[in-house]
């Protein structure tokens, strides 16, 4: 009898445990361990004064604002991503390849230099400062201009998501709407829509997580007014510089379950509708 | 009330998928675009349908200019392929969709929809199927609730690109006698792309045989079969 032929994909074991061990520890070392941290360091000096750092006004300002940001630039980011998205989709047009990579150009270009573009565009020595500011309007150091940052950076993620499931979906199901008589825009509703709904949440949670997350952008624009202009992670660094740790791991464990919320409700969409956004993560 | 096509043209960015083609049909009548794969067939059905726009070239039918028509107003049912059922709704939403879609002043009652929506169940011969979701029913089924989709609509022409394509030949040859039947009932103008002669010959009035973006031949099917006009039909033919 001959020898059993290994199977010609099948590593030997002391590969896959080692490179399972790296695996591990790294995510260990790397991630948890600074995650845990967070919370221990958060709550080292009790839960007390955890919560007292939470009530400060400065901080509660500071997170009302992140969520007001976020309130404003996610839904945008929907309809910008959706209108992208379904252009894209579903009508043939010159320079397509070209929108598809320009939505990309948040993910590929640093935020501090989002940042700094925007300065050069709404800042007093910029194109349009001067001319706003004779209108009373403020973008730079003010809610306008963190919502702009916001909305820059976190752009591609709802885009992202759709465009290659409404590609892979086709335009079948739309044409068949069209020669029922259906609109425009009964079309979007009753069709296209139920269709991607899972994969959009799911574009809408990134988005959303990455909005309340953002500093670099963020931090150029915003001008670190306490109380006023500071955005969640732009009180974490303030507080942290001075020497205000109880507080800063305090807004840092906040930020810190905000992510892991995500990442919960993340898990449970790819396990509940796996296949429906298979096709996006196929590509 | 005839069907006029007139030296219908199309490119898709240089190439030429239609180079004019024209066929006559009454009022009523079964046409088969019959032809290989590439000839132009599905090309001329979309725009039929309204889902293309022709370059030039005219079509009446019913005493209107056709092509100046956006889709959704044509009134013409159209039967894909593949399908293109609703994924996310049941067979019963499916076939309503082009009611429940009317402008309120036109769009029957709930109760009218459900009814209507019963009755086409049973001209596909598919009856009680209403609270399935097309994942659940089988090729044959699929396009049989796809046919009654496209008549729910009362539509005045009906359009179908290889409807029967991805189906065995025991439930093709099943669903082209229940298609004429349909048709006969209805009294729609019916438009049947196919490359497969046999089925083109058995089910329609006339038959148009097209190669490369023409209409080589267009008659009866007797005199198709009898009088080949050109080399290519009769070599078509004879496979
Ligand atoms: N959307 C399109 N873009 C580019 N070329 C196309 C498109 N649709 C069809 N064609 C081309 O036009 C020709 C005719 O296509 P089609 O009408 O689908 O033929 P058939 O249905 O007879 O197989 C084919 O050569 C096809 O490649
Ligand atoms: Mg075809």
């Amino acid at each position: 009898m001959s020898r059993r032929l290994a199977n010609p994909t099948e590593d030997p074991l002391w590969l896959k445990l080692t490179l399972g061990i790296i695996a591990v520890g790294f995510i260990a070392i790397m991630l948890l361990l600074p995650l845990v941290l967070v919370f221990k360091e958060a709550l080292a000096s009790g839960v007390k004064t955890f919560f007292s750092a939470m009530v400060e006004p400065d901080t509660l300002a500071a997170v009302k604002l992140s969520l007001l940001a976020a309130a404003i630039a996610v839904p945008l980011n929907t309809v910008f991503g959706i209108a992208a998205a379904w252009s894209i989709a579903k009508f043939d047009f010159r320079g397509k390849t070209f929108l598809v990579t320009l939505i990309d150009l948040p993910f590929s270009v640093s935020p501090v230099v989002a940042g700094l573009v925007y300065v050069l565009v709404f800042g007093m020595q910029g194109w349009l400062g001067p001319t706003l500011a004779g209108y009373d309007i403020r973008i730079l150091f003010s809610l306008p201009g963190i919502v702009l940052a916001t909305i820059f950076v976190t752009f591609p993620f709802v885009a992202r998501e759709l465009i290659p499931l409404m590609v892979d979906q086709g335009r079948d199901e739309e044409e068949a709407a069209a020669t029922l008589g259906a609109s425009g825009f009964q079309t979007f509703l009753r069709v296209t829509l139920p269709n991607i709904k899972w994969g959009l949440l799911y574009g809408i949670l990134l988005c959303n997580a990455r909005a309340l997350g953002e500093f670099g952008a963020v931090s150029v624009l915003s001008g670190h007014i306490r109380g006023q202009t500071n955005t969640m992670p732009l009180h974490v660094q303030l507080l942290y510089d001075n020497y205000d740790y109880a507080g800063a791991f305090a807004v840092a464990a906040l930020l810190a379950m905000l992510a892991l919320l995500t990442l919960a409700l993340k898990s449970f969409l790819e396990w509940r509708y796996a296949d429906e956004l298979a096709a996006s993560h196929r590509h | 009330m005839s069907l006029v096509v007139d030296s219908v043209t199309k490119k898709f960015a240089r190439f030429p998928a239609l180079k004019g083609a024209s066929f006559v049909a009454p009022q009523g009548a079964f046409v088969s675009l019959l032809g290989p794969s590439g000839s132009g067939k599905t090309t001329l059905l979309r725009i039929l349908g309204g889902l293309e726009v022709a370059d030039s070239g005219s079509v009446r039918f019913a005493d209107l200019n056709w092509l100046d028509m956006p889709a959704r107003t044509r009134n013409a049912g159209f039967v894909f392929q593949q399908y293109a059922l609703f994924k996310h709704m049941t067979v019963a939403d499916n076939i309503a969709f082009g009611l429940k879609v009317r402008p309120r002043d036109r769009r029957p009652s709930r109760a009218d929809i459900a009814k209507r929506v019963t009755e086409l169940l049973a001209l596909v011969q598919l009856p009680g199927l209403e609270a399935r979701y097309p994942s659940q029913l089988s090729g044959g089924q699929r396009q049989r609730v796809a046919l009654a989709r496209a008549l729910a609509i009362d539509p005045r022409m009906l359009l179908l690109d290889e409807p029967f394509g991805a189906l065995d030949a025991k439930v093709r040859k099943e669903l082209r006698a229940d298609l004429r039947r349909i048709h006969d009932h209805a009294g729609v103008t019916t438009v049947f792309v196919t490359h497969d002669q046999e089925e083109a010959f058995a089910v329609a009035d006339l038959v148009a045989v097209m190669k490369d973006g023409r209409i080589e031949q267009y008659g009866t099917p007797q005199d198709v079969r009898r009088d080949p006009k050109t080399a290519f039909v009769s070599e078509f033919l004879s496979v």
